[in-house]
């Protein structure tokens, strides 16, 4: 089970956790909520909770829930530019289909 | 694939239910446009890399250019480029004469309109139309940058700026199609950037040196509200004067007799790009080549700051000014934030720090302070923080009253307090068995209803019949943070309740809010008057009913013909005073029905008093 992230996303969210001046790492996870069925979630962690895993990836620790883990087993999360817009990409292995938007995916 | 941003713990939301939300600077001369984006908020560039946009709009033959494109534009075709509309922005025509020094642009004085309209190649237009062609821009520049449509944005104002100023700014952003969360005032702005919003108090001085302008404003916090204690300044001081003192520091070294514009042009780009190289380095080198002259010249941190020092001393007289006005010593203040470019000359910090008697914050650029305040208060109201972290800047124009016995307006929420707020009062009844009150609620600053805007009517039913003065009836009022307000009122001891939701500011123009507030100074007197006449009417009519009640119970019983006939004599009296007198005599004739009844009062107490006493003996009173 694993989940990575890129040189160039762990070097962004290192800032980000900075800036913000707390936080102990990433949340990546999963909600059974948009148009295709599944969408992710990214948020900063202050605490962890009961049957989180915590991945060390570049330094950056990513914290997933069991649930989630399943369906983001191999996950890569990169950051990128898309002309002025910046942010972060998943590359995820389970996901079979994604909608158009690419915020949620089927499994 | 989507690119995705880090919410704070919990706030994750579905695809596509995120609320984007931006903070715009809308400067005199630079407008920045700023985000919040995984917990951080910055100025955004645009494609050539440029985070400030030129406020200067272009108007050619068949497009227009907001921008680079327009300043470029700006030499050789002045009257259709316009730029600094911010300074009419919301002012009348009547306003612009002060003004006409400052732009250059030519009035239609033909149109019938209070609102000031530029002759351009494209029709006339107006500041708000101008300001909207900016906002739009950035605007687009943000939503190209989210891959998102905005939900809404948070424009930052001048603290000095009338309701006019600031409907006009509204004005602009709805032409420009978007939703105003809230106008935020600049000095607020820039103390949320530095996160001093989210200490319980202090005193914050804001000092904003810009390129031609300067502004300092005194902020009280309390319990996150931002108060604005006093603001001043200068509105023609700034960075370009200190290029001025450079220029003329060139002239004289050189000993240039013959000045020609091209020439003294290229000083002046030579003297501004001196400051910038003195805010990092101890020297800088001057080289001018025209025709035949070739000057190289050195200019050291010490000359310049010899050159500036008088500058910088008239803005901490100005500093000292809003201090007295603001009734403070320099030693109450807490933070001192700086904004503006010309506040990275380390003179201007080290003095400001001396005079303050604190370190200046200086970390975030100066020039983009204001819009991240913006974007981080954006992106609170946006509802993407936790609720306790709402900010609460908004105040009411103007005060919120309920009419009183005698058409009087009692004030309720006082103008100027900050939203949301909720007031409470607790009124009586006036007669005996009254089962109903109307509540009629209303908006000014004036003391008769009648003179007050009126918002609704409502009516409580339901209060179980008492004597006059017995029910407490508690009156609520609400404003929330939109500025939607309700109004509650409730018998307490038998709680029946009526309720309704009314939106204050519904119809009134900024013009009827200014001169609803200049009435209420101009008749202050009048009004006082008036007020003092219906009161004395209230207590009247109050006297009269009380009378009228007792002598109709035992008046005959208690009293001979004649102490009858006076008491009836002094309340008719009184009747007709009513419609008739003075706030004085009305005064007098109420005392004197009191006195010509004294003694009736008295008996009648014996008589109730036996009347409970009566077939009962001593061991039965309970004392």
């Amino acid at each position: 089970m694993s989940i990575s992230l890129t040189e160039v996303a762990a070097d962004r969210v290192r800032a980000f956790l900075d800036n913000r001046g707390k936080g102990i790492g990433l949340r990546i996870g999963i909600k059974t909520t948009g148009c295709s069925g599944m969408a992710y979630v990214l948020e900063f962690v202050d605490e962890l909770e009961e049957g989180d895993e915590v991945f060390e990836s570049q330094g950056v620790k990513v914290i997933v829930d069991p649930k989630s883990l399943i369906y983001l087993d191999g996950t890569e999360v990169d950051f990128g530019k898309e002309g002025l817009n910046e942010g972060f990409k998943f590359t995820n292995p389970n996901a079979k289909d994604e909608c158009g938007c690419g915020e949620s995916f089927t499994v | 694939m989507a690119l995705l941003q880090i919410s704070e713990p919990g706030q994750s939301t579905a695809p596509h239910q995120r609320n984007y939300a931006a903070g715009i600077d809308l400067g005199t001369t630079n407008s920045l446009v700023a985000v919040k984006r995984s917990g951080q908020a910055e100025t955004l560039p645009d494609e050539e890399g440029h985070h400030l946009l030129p406020s200067i709009v272009h108007y050619a033959e068949n497009e227009i250019l907001v921008g680079h494109p327009a300043q470029v534009l700006q030499a050789f075709d002045p009257l259709n480029t316009l730029s600094s509309v911010k300074r009419i922005m919301g002012r009348g025509v009547a306003d612009l004469k002060s003004l006409d020094d400052v732009l250059p642009y030519q009035f239609d004085a033909a149109v019938d309109s209070t609102v000031p309209r530029i002759k351009t190649r494209s029709g006339n237009v107006s500041a708000v139309e101008v300001s909207a062609q900016i906002l739009q821009q950035l605007a687009a520049r943000a939503e190209q940058t989210l891959g998102e449509d905005l939900s809404g944005v948070v424009i930052t104002v001048p603290a000095y700026f009338d309701d006019a100023q600031r409907q006009a700014t509204r004005d602009a952003a709805r032409l420009a199609g978007l939703n105003v969360y809230r106008l935020l005032n600049e000095p607020t702005a820039a103390a949320v950037a530095y996160g001093l919003d989210q200490n319980p108090d202090g005193v914050i001085a804001i000092y904003d040196l810009g390129g031609g302008t300067f502004d300092i404003s005194i902020l009280n916090l309390n319990k996150g509200v931002f108060e604005v204690l006093a603001t001043g300044g200068d509105s023609s001081l700034g960075g370009d004067d200190m290029d001025h003192a450079i220029a003329e520091w060139i002239v004289a070294q050189a000993d240039i007799g013959n000045m020609e514009p091209v020439l003294m042009r290229r000083i002046l780009i030579a003297a501004r790009k001196a400051k910038e190289d003195l805010t990092q380095d101890d020297s800088s080198e001057i080289l001018i080549k025209h025709d035949d002259l070739d000057l190289t010249l050195s200019l050291t941190r010490d000359q310049f700051d010899q050159l500036i020092e008088d500058l910088v001393n008239k803005t901490l007289m100005s500093c000292r000014r809003v201090l007295r006005d603001a009734r403070l010593d320099k030693t109450q203040i807490t933070n001192v934030v700086m904004v503006g470019g010309s506040t990275r000359v380390p003179l201007v910090v080290n003095k400001v720090g001396e005079f303050f008697g604190c370190t200046p914050l200086t970390d975030l650029d100066p020039d983009r302070v204001v819009a991240i305040g913006a974007a981080i208060q954006a992106d609170v109201l946006a509802g993407n923080k936790p609720e306790q972290d709402i900010l609460l800047l908004d105040v009411l124009p103007l005060s919120l009253c309920i009419e009183t016995m005698g058409g009087l307006s009692e004030k309720i929420i006082a103008r100027n307090s900050p939203i949301p707020v909720a007031r409470a009062q607790e009124f009586t009844t006036f007669k005996d068995g009254q089962t109903a009150m109307a509540i009629h609620v209303v908006q000014g600053e004036r003391e008769l209803v009648s003179d007050c805007r009126s918002l609704a009517h409502f009516e409580l039913r339901g209060i179980p019949p008492m004597t006059a003065g017995a029910a407490r009836i508690r009156v609520t009022y609400q404003v929330d943070a939109d500025g939607l307000m309700s109004v509650l009122a409730e018998e307490l001891s038998s709680g029946v309740k009526a309720d309704i939701v009314i939106k204050p500011s519904y119809g009134l123009t900024d013009n009827e809010i200014e001169s609803m507030l200049r009435d209420s100074m101009e008749y202050a007197k009048e009004d006082i008057q008036a007020r003092m006449l219906a009161e004395q009417q209230v207590e009247a009519r109050r006297v009269i009913e009380a009378i009228d009640s007792a002598l109709e119970q035992d008046g005959h019983d208690l009293l001979d013909d004649q102490e009858y006939a006076e008491i009836e004599q002094a309340r008719d009296h009184l009747q007709q005073l009513i419609e008739t007198g003075n706030a004085d005599n009305l005064k007098q004739a109420i005392k004197q029905v009191e006195t010509v009844s004294e003694s009736y009062v008295e008996k009648r107490m014996n008589a109730s008093v036996q009347k409970v006493l009566a077939g009962k003996n001593i061991d039965q009173v309970e004392v």
